[in-house]
């Protein structure tokens, strides 16, 4: 009882739980026992180096793929990929359309395999357009758009049935500056409004600065799962930057080593047993005038690289037999 | 369902849409037409005639070998192997001393080699010279054996095929026709919508839209929708051709002079004879009242169900092994060619048993080949041609039907399968043993 209320507890904020997902392959375990909640209206970042699993995990979310083993639940109960693949919008990571068809005709129809209805169909796909200022497009065919204009386009149609669950792989892949802002900005909105967004790239810093949550992995299985705020803080080490006044000079002792340095400003670290206030009264003493001193926090993509680095992953190329 | 519904009206809908389908969908039933003129024309102006010089050492048949339009003989003197061409004759004939009941060879030499159609005409043409000259021999004149030959003529077979009581006028030309043609239609159109499939199935993979499309329907139901919807442009193909011949065959009829016309139609109230005692009719009427009378000798409505059954019995049980095939292609269009060969391999091997079958609807290969799904399309259809239950016991049509059904729910769930893991497989070059594993392997 007492774990059933636990349970219920830690699952009740979750859109999606997945438990124990298996999917094998014959080769290689794709994705090895993943377990993790999503919560709802949040932005999470799905990280992993190329073959990690990232996107069979996508594919078994979508209802592409059926788990070998575990369960995924949507909104507390169990996904059924017949009914559920209209609350999910799903924008691949390779995307396409048919390059014949006009513009307007095939977002209308693929928001109809989505369950709109045609006249809905329209209005909310007039609705975007206008938005995007993309009205202009709806007789063009998809062969006439440049890249991003294509990709604007999939964002839509992604969006346009107002799905509970938004995944989106390499949203900004081929963007110029101006339009990934314009992306991003309805990313932040569509949360905003109660939508649950799935993030899956490999730009650390799109992640840092958009999730709110993220869970690596690699090799098939989680590796970190966390909020980014709290997986820095735990990967932090003990580093900070320091600017002192030009002409004077630190150099490490037993209290903090240098790092690196340029032009009066430092890197350290500082030793086991050592605090900032160690370091500070280190550098009084020396009479060293302090201009800047601030906690480094390691990125994220060095969080990533730290943990990745060396397992090989991507000479796992993606296998489907 | 609904989903799928969708499916088939966009794959319908975009291809009718298609300028290239409404080209191809008028041309057609002109190009057909213009290729029969074509091979008329060719057939009338492409012949050749042959001057033959004929040395009959004792002149057994200088009397009564007779000149055809193609071939005139001639008995000159003074003519041998060297010198046939100077005198300008095309071949030379060196016939033997006949004797009484002693088989004997005669020689022909040309400058040019002979087609089998001439050769055979000679042949014929010297025999029968040489039976005149024997008749002749044993007392009969030549006038009365003109006389026979003439009567001869005169008659001219009809066969009718007995089913209990009633007997029905059969016409084996037709039927060899009706069956050639809708093997050939069946034929072509298995490769032309199995293709148009296979295209499609490639387009949405190479494309990248699979994966869009299929985290929304299911893969089956995406595979479903494209072969139902190409199939339905398949019949609508059809269908429009169907009305574009029998509209422009009553055009043409609109035009015959109305003398004619009131001639034919005599011919058919009077059971092809014209009302008692007044002239023969004229040329043209007879021709296309028996024309008419031949055509009715056909059972049409079984045979249009037929092969509405057989194209879409056989285009199901090939689309979806085309749609497999496109499933597993990568970027290269190139990987297509050599997976289509198994496909495409009992397709060509069922159109030359078709040609076979044409002639002898009843040979114990025409009856497999009609039962196994593979090739029943288009052999069946030829035997159909010939009558049920006449050639083709309704037990056997029965029985070759489910074949077919059985067969495409067969291929459509095999091809089901590859098709769901190939559809979202990139970068790797598969092959029959992969697809082979795919499809039996469990979910």
């Amino acid at each position: 009882m007492g774990l059933y209320l636990k349970y219920k507890f830690l699952t009740m904020d979750a859109l999606l739980s997945l438990q124990n997902l298996k999917k094998y392959y014959a080769t290689q375990k794709a994705v090895d026992d993943i377990s993790f909640d999503i919560e709802r209206g949040s932005i999470f970042g799905l990280l992993g180096p190329n073959g990690a699993g990232k996107t069979t995990l996508l594919r078994m979310i979508t209802g592409i793929f059926y788990p070998d083993s575990g369960n995924i639940l949507l909104e507390g109960t169990a996904f059924n990929p017949m009914l559920d693949v209209e609350k999910i919008g799903y924008m691949p990571e390779e995307r396409g359309m048919y390059k014949k068809m006009k513009i307007g005709e095939q977002a209308i129809y693929l928001a109809q395999l989505k369950g709109m209805s045609k006249a809905e169909a329209t209005e909310k796909i007039k609705y975007w357009f206008k938005k995007f200022e993309m009205e202009s497009w709806w007789n063009k065919k998809v062969e006439d758009l440049s890249k991003g204009m294509s990709q604007k386009l999939q964002f839509v149609i992604t969006v346009l049935h107002e799905p509970k669950l938004i995944i989106l792989d390499e949203p900004f892949s081929g963007l110029d500056p101006l339009n990934a802002n314009l992306i991003k900005d309805e990313i932040y909105a569509l949360a905003k409004k109660g939508s649950t967004i799935i993030f899956s790239t490999h730009r650390m810093e799109q992640v840092e600065e958009i999730c709110d949550h993220i869970v690596l992995v690699n090799l098939g299985k989680k590796i970190l799962d966390g909020s980014v705020a709290g997986i820095k803080q735990q990967f932090k080490e003990n580093n900070f930057s320091i600017e002192i006044k030009a002409g004077s000079s630190i150099s490490s002792n037993a209290i903090f080593t240098v790092i690196n340095d340029t032009d009066a400003k430092y890197l350290i670290k500082i030793n086991e047993g050592y605090t900032v206030n160690n370091v500070l009264q280190h550098i009084i003493e020396q009479k060293i005038e302090l201009i800047g001193f601030n906690e480094v926090l390691p990125s994220l993509n060095e969080i990533f690289i730290k943990l990745v680095e060396g397992t090989h992953a991507g000479a796992r190329a993606f296998q489907n037999i | 369902m609904n989903k799928t519904w969708l499916i088939i009206q966009r794959e319908y809908s975009s291809r009718v849409k298609n300028k290239r389908f409404l080209i191809l969908t008028f041309l057609t039933p002109l190009l057909i037409v213009g290729l029969i003129a074509a091979s008329i024309y060719f057939s009338v102006s492409g012949v050749e005639y042959r001057k033959i010089a004929v040395i009959d050492p004792n002149g057994y048949i200088k009397t009564s070998l007779k000149n055809t339009n193609q071939i005139s003989f001639s008995f000159p003197t003074n003519v041998d192997t060297s010198n046939y061409i100077q005198k300008g004759y095309t071949d030379i004939l060196i016939l033997p001393q006949f004797e009484k009941g002693k088989k004997s060879d005669y020689i022909l030499r040309s400058q040019k080699s002979m087609g089998l159609m001439l050769q055979e005409s000679i042949s014929s043409r010297i025999n029968s010279a040489i039976e005149d000259q024997m008749l002749q021999d044993a007392g009969i004149q030549q006038n009365i054996l003109d006389s026979i030959h003439k009567a001869s003529q005169v008659a001219e077979l009809k066969a009718y095929e007995d089913k209990g009581s009633s007997s029905k006028e059969s016409n084996a030309g037709l039927a060899m026709g009706i069956g050639y043609a809708s093997g050939l239609l069946i034929y072509m159109t298995m490769f032309i919508y199995g293709a148009m499939v296979m295209r499609g199935v490639m387009e949405e993979k190479t494309n990248r839209i699979a994966e869009v499309i299929i985290s929304s329907v299911k893969p089956f139901e995406l595979m479903m929708g494209k072969i139902i919807g190409i199939g339905a442009v398949g019949l609508t193909q059809f269908l429009l051709w169907i009305i574009l011949i029998i509209g422009l065959t009553s055009a043409a009829a609109g035009f015959l002079p109305s003398d004619i016309q009131s001639q034919v139609e005599t011919l058919q109230q009077n059971n092809g004879q014209m009302a008692g005692g007044m002239m023969q009719a004229n040329e043209s009427a007879q021709r296309i009242y028996d024309f008419q009378h031949t055509m009715a000798t056909a059972n049409w409505p079984l045979i249009i169900f037929c092969f509405i059954f057989y194209f879409l019995g056989g285009y199901l049980f090939y689309a979806a092994l085309f749609a497999a095939v496109g499933s597993t292609v990568n970027e290269d269009p190139q990987d297509a060619q050599s997976l289509m060969f198994p496909i495409t391999m009992p397709l060509i091997f069922s159109y030359i048993i078709t040609n076979m079958v044409t002639q002898n609807p009843n040979t114990p290969i025409a009856f497999w080949a009609s039962m196994i799904p593979f090739s029943s399309p288009m052999v069946m259809m030829a035997r159909v041609a010939y009558g049920v239950p006449s050639a083709v016991t309704y037990w056997e049509l029965a029985l070759s039907m489910l074949c077919l059904v059985a067969g495409f729910i067969f291929t459509t769930w095999l091809s089901g399968r590859i098709y769901r893991t190939g559809i979202l497989l990139y970068g790797k070059k598969v092959t029959w043993k992969i697809m082979f594993k795919w499809a039996f392997k469990k979910a």
